[in-house]
């Protein structure tokens, strides 16, 4: 999961029931764990807001490894999130995404307001 | 031949029993031998259906949500039955992209992906009275040799 921590990028800035947390320059990496719904997607949304707002986030990027159930809670999440650093000129990537995430992504119509990368690493290449 | 079999949960409407029931009704359906995206459809739809009544049913109390499962042959039908406040206007409920409840930042995705993912969707509504939902989900193509032998 912390991939990121061989190259020094290993910082956790938050954590909660259903995600940690890490900030890299004015981005915002959201680890998922477990399963995305409405009970999960509360604490998630406050602990990214605060953050959000502590270190001056543009872009949010949510990885999925560590997370194969998504409901309508989940596009409720990152709809928010969206809609909070559009009017900075940031953006939302989505990674790791496995097939039964992707399909909510795609019924959702979610994919014509992010992006989706393979990875995280790539996902920050295309954000910063 | 018919192989029914049924089950009844009731529980209350808390939060953390989201996962609690589309976890039941996925092992429920297990008998069906559904394939890895049937049952994520299945989890999908129950989710839905039972944060709907903990959100918008009993907005600010705790009530019992009655969850029942039957397979018949190759298909599931789960019944999810509330008596909460209950739905106005089910057609408008039903648009999606349409919620209630904006400021806990409901999608209006919910029947969507009750219909998108379940083979049929009713909903059932009395203002006051609280409101059934009942999907349907067939599992599989028909068993050819098990219906012949049957015969």
């Amino acid at each position: 999961m912390y991939n990121l921590r061989k190259q020094g990028r290993n910082k956790v800035d938050g954590k909660v029931a259903g995600a940690s947390f890490e900030t890299q320059k004015r981005c915002l990496i959201i680890y998922l764990k477990g399963e995305l719904d409405h009970h999960n997607a509360i604490q998630i949304r406050e602990e990214a807001d605060k953050l959000v707002e502590k270190n001056h986030i543009k872009h949010i990027i949510f990885d999925f490894s560590d997370t194969d159930f998504m409901d309508s809670a989940g596009i409720g999440v990152i709809m928010g999130r969206y809609k909070k650093v559009i009017f900075i000129g940031g953006k939302i990537a989505v990674t790791n995404v496995k097939s039964s995430v992707d399909r909510i992504f795609r019924i959702s119509g979610l994919y014509k307001i992010i992006e989706k990368h393979d990875t995280v690493d790539a996902a920050m290449k295309s954000l910063i | 031949m018919n192989d029914t079999n049924e089950m009844v949960l009731e529980f209350e409407s808390k939060s953390q029993n989201e996962s609690f029931a589309r976890t039941v009704v996925a092992a429920f359906a297990a008998q069906l031998d559904p394939t890895i995206e049937e049952l994520s459809d299945i989890k999908t739809a129950v989710s839905e259906a039972v944060t709907n009544s903990i959100i918008h049913g009993y907005v600010d109390c705790v009530g019992i949500i009655r969850m029942h499962c039957k397979v018949c042959n190759n298909e599931l039908t789960v019944e999810i039955r509330d008596t909460g406040v209950g739905i106005e206007n089910i057609q408008k409920a039903m648009e999606p992209l349409y919620t209630t409840r904006p400021e806990l930042e409901r999608s209006g995705m919910g029947f969507s992906f009750m219909e998108a993912f379940m083979d049929k969707l009713e909903v059932e509504s009395t203002p006051s009275m609280g409101t059934l939902v009942r999907m349907k989900k067939r599992i599989g193509k028909p068993n050819v040799l098990k219906d012949q032998r049957a015969i």
